[in-house]
């Protein structure tokens, strides 16, 4: 018996032996990921960005939590517990929620240079707005040198924003009616406090938990906070977020309105939540027939 | 002959072979260590960014730490307050630098000679003093943070190598008032905002662990009150742009150089100010120049009881003056150099030595003891005092060089030059160039490691620091010699 089991425990040994290295194959590895960091440029303005340039500022500020394979598992991503601190972005899979480009397409470079200079709130990501617009840019390339993505494909064309109409009372209270047609109350809540019946459920694609936005805290959206960043980020979608593109549902005109409605949510002061007082508006009613049908 | 000759080549190609294989193996484990440099303790622990993220190496700041602190310890990811750490979070660092020193300077040394068994001092002669030791440079307790969002604090308890404590640094802060990064309002102990600052230095060493410019006061003046590189009490106003490019402050001070309980001038204020600007120089990186000045008055006359000054009681003020431009310019990734230059200007009671009758030193010094003008005491300037005919304001003019080579965030060279030279004296016909001073500072640190929880730095550093004039008198003339020390520091820097 001893003897037998001796002879397997030398077979289960060999066979480990040469299969460990084969385990490692299926594995990227730096050098796999670096095949494209000469050749990954990025265009913001007049400025070219070098993958290989941007390494040094990578690593003195990003690789913590992005990881050095920027798969986001850096050191720091494993005390980073959703949805109080989102984990950090994986940037191999080339998904991005900020975006001026289409639901499942990639971002523009220009896109994610803005997501460095603004930070993300309520996340680790802080604003890194001190380096010089050439980090930045060199930085950008970096990032996408991580994901084969952008070997194969070409960023979507940014997505049209009509010039931002005067708002107006009759304006507010149809962006209420948008608000109630395509149900952001399910997971923003009717007052916009991220409280909506769906909100406990959320998880992103990599089935992590996830809050909707809160209109109510003062914070800032993730992805800007002017009225066409808001415009663009319900048209677009956070790409691996629940928040779907509404481009397909939400007219151009219906958009600006939503915007206007979505300000009289917000803490912050505005003339739309001026105007959302006078004309004492109310929360939407979640049980009341869709306007459509009405 | 042969022989010796022969056994000495073979000990010399030894040694070299020896010596060149621990140079190439020192060498080899400074520049091939690539392991990840972590952010240090205190912020950390809450944000979980690297050091490097925020220092230049650890604990000088980069642009991104600067503005860090400048919002008061917030990222401003509106996560920044604690109640949204866990319970069991608490922002303390403690740091701690045991050494190996080498100390080394001129003095004059009594010289014996004995006779029939009996020593007595025959004269006496200038030689040259090196000690060498293990030491400690001290211990520090660093907690700060958040209380809420955007109201700060920061409390340092510090003990000098003796191990008496004393508060470096406590104060509050209002961050972001009005929702504007334009006010920020600071009460409390505090470091200046001197954009090179003396209390974040890569260096330890007694002359090369201060930047001789932010402490300059000539020889025989008793204006202790103008040393920017002190921590000190008052109230800041500091304002910033978002990407804190432009940075603008004023605080109003005590004319106490730190010192708690009232002890100094009865109504004593001065006021300091720094504005900057940085700019984007594309590969070359952020550059920013800027200004302080610092002006005031302190106390000279202290009020007495039975010829002993009453504490509190200073008045008679005279004015000072410091002010100077800031200069960080950065050469790509690896090579910076910051620049400080200062003109001084002390009131000419301050450079008779008249001034701080109460207290020889607010931060870490001795207290006087003694009636003015006795045991090395300043003195007072009671009522009916008047200054020699010969008397004049003492002036003087200075610069720090400091230059970084940063291979890693985690290794860092460090060379700094400084000068100061005294324009004018406080009294005609002295010495013109008695107290000037050159710096010279080299030195690296390398952080083998520095994780969440811990940092850990081998810390080598050398300093040459002479000064005109301020050294032993000579015998043989009866003038004073130039003062020379030398020190070598290597040691550990740690915390955790």
């Amino acid at each position: 018996m001893g003897k037998k089991l001796g002879k397997w425990s030398l077979w289960v040994g060999v066979a480990a032996f040469f299969a460990l290295p084969l385990t490692s194959w299926a594995q990227l590895t730096v050098e796999d990921l670096h095949k494209t960091l000469d050749t990954t440029q990025a265009h913001v303005g007049n400025l070219t960005g070098h993958a290989k340039d941007g390494a040094a500022a990578y690593r003195r500020y990003c690789v913590g939590c992005h990881g050095e394979l920027g798969d986001g598992n850096g050191e720091n991503a494993e005390w980073m517990e959703p949805p109080l601190f989102p984990k950090p972005r994986n940037f191999q899979l080339g998904v991005f929620k900020c975006r001026s480009t289409p639901s499942g397409t990639l971002p523009l470079d220009s896109d994610l240079y803005d997501s460095i200079g603004r930070g993300f709130d309520r996340s680790m990501m802080p604003p890194w707005n001190t380096l010089t617009n050439q980090e930045k840019v060199d930085l950008v390339a970096w990032v996408k040198h991580f994901s084969p993505r952008w070997a194969g494909e070409k960023p979507g064309d940014a997505i049209k924003i009509p010039d931002e109409p005067a708002v107006t009372p009759e304006r507010i209270k149809a962006g209420r009616e948008v608000f109630a047609k395509v149900q952001c109350w399910k997971c923003h809540g009717v007052t916009g406090q991220a409280n909506g019946p769906s909100a406990s459920t959320l998880t992103d694609d990599l089935g992590r938990p996830i809050a909707p936005f809160n209109f109510t805290e003062g914070a800032r959206p993730k992805c800007g906070s002017t009225d066409r960043d808001i415009y663009r980020i319900f048209m677009t979608g956070l790409d691996g977020t629940p928040m779907p593109s509404y481009a397909d549902i939400i007219k151009p005109d219906e958009g600006w309105n939503l915007v206007f409605y979505l300000r009289t949510l917000m803490s912050q002061k505005s003339v739309e939540k001026e105007m959302a007082k006078k004309l004492d508006l109310k929360p939407v009613d979640p049980n009341a027939p869709p306007p459509a049908a009405q | 002959m042969w022989v010796s000759r022969r056994w000495l080549l073979r000990k010399v190609v030894r040694f070299s072979s020896s010596s060149a294989a621990l140079f190439v193996l020192l060498l080899s484990i400074i520049l091939s260590a690539s392991r990840p440099a972590n952010a240090l303790p205190a912020f950390a622990r809450k944000y979980g960014l690297r050091c490097s993220a925020c220092h230049e190496s650890w604990p000088m700041l980069n642009y991104f730490g600067q503005k860090f602190k400048d919002n008061g310890y917030q990222l401003m990811n509106d996560r920044d307050s604690p109640v949204w750490q866990n319970p069991s979070y608490w922002p303390v660092t403690f740091r701690i630098t045991p050494i190996w020193h080498r100390l080394s300077t001129n003095e004059n040394v009594d010289v014996y000679s004995t006779v029939n068994g009996v020593s007595t001092v025959t004269g006496n002669s200038i030689q040259r003093i090196t000690s060498t030791g293990f030491d400690l440079s001290g211990l520090d307790f660093h907690t700060g943070g958040t209380l809420n969002k955007n109201v700060s604090f920061y409390v340092l308890p510090s003990s000098d190598p003796t191990g008496a404590f004393h508060f470096e640094q406590v104060f509050g802060r209002l961050d972001n008032v009005l929702g504007s990064s334009w006010l920020n309002i600071k009460l409390g102990r505090f470091e200046l905002d001197n954009l090179l600052s003396e209390k974040r230095i890569l260096t330890l060493t007694g002359n090369g662990g201060v930047y001789q410019t932010y402490h300059f006061i000539p020889v025989g003046d008793a204006n202790i009150f103008g040393q920017i590189g002190d921590n000190q009490f008052g109230l800041e106003y500091m304002g910033h742009s978002a990407d804190d490019r432009t940075r603008i402050s004023a605080s109003l001070l005590s004319s106490n150089d730190g010192n708690v309980g009232l002890t100094l001038g009865a109504n004593s204020y001065n006021g300091f100010f720094a504005g900057s600007q940085a700019f984007d120089a594309g590969k070359l990186g952020v550059q920013r120049l800027g200004f302080y000045v610092m002006a005031g008055e302190a106390a000279t006359y202290y009020r007495t009881s039975g010829g002993i000054p009453i504490p509190g009681s200073g008045i008679d003020n005279k004015g000072f003056s410091r002010e100077g431009f800031v200069g960080q310019f950065y050469l790509g990734q690896h090579f910076d150099l910051q620049v400080v230059t200062q003109h001084g200007s002390d009131s000419a009671w301050f450079g008779q030595g008249y001034g701080n009758a109460v207290a020889t030193d607010g931060n870490g010094g001795t207290t006087c003891v003694g009636n003015p003008g006795t045991n090395g005491c300043p003195v007072d300037n009671t009522p009916g005092t008047t200054l020699p005919s010969n008397a004049r304001n003492p002036t003087w003019n200075g610069a720090t060089f400091e230059a970084h080579y940063v291979y890693s965030p985690q290794l860092i060279f460090i060379g700094r030059y400084e000068f100061e030279r005294v324009s004018q004296q406080a009294t005609v016909g002295t010495a013109s160039n008695l107290g000037n001073i050159d710096n010279y500072v080299i030195g690296f640190r390398y952080n083998p490691f520095m994780t969440s929880r811990a940092g850990w730095a081998y810390h080598n550093e050398f300093n040459v620091f002479k000064q005109t004039g301020t050294g032993p008198v000579n015998p043989a003339t009866g003038l004073p010699t130039n003062l020379t020390v030398s020190e070598l520091l290597l040691g550990f820097d740690f915390d955790f």
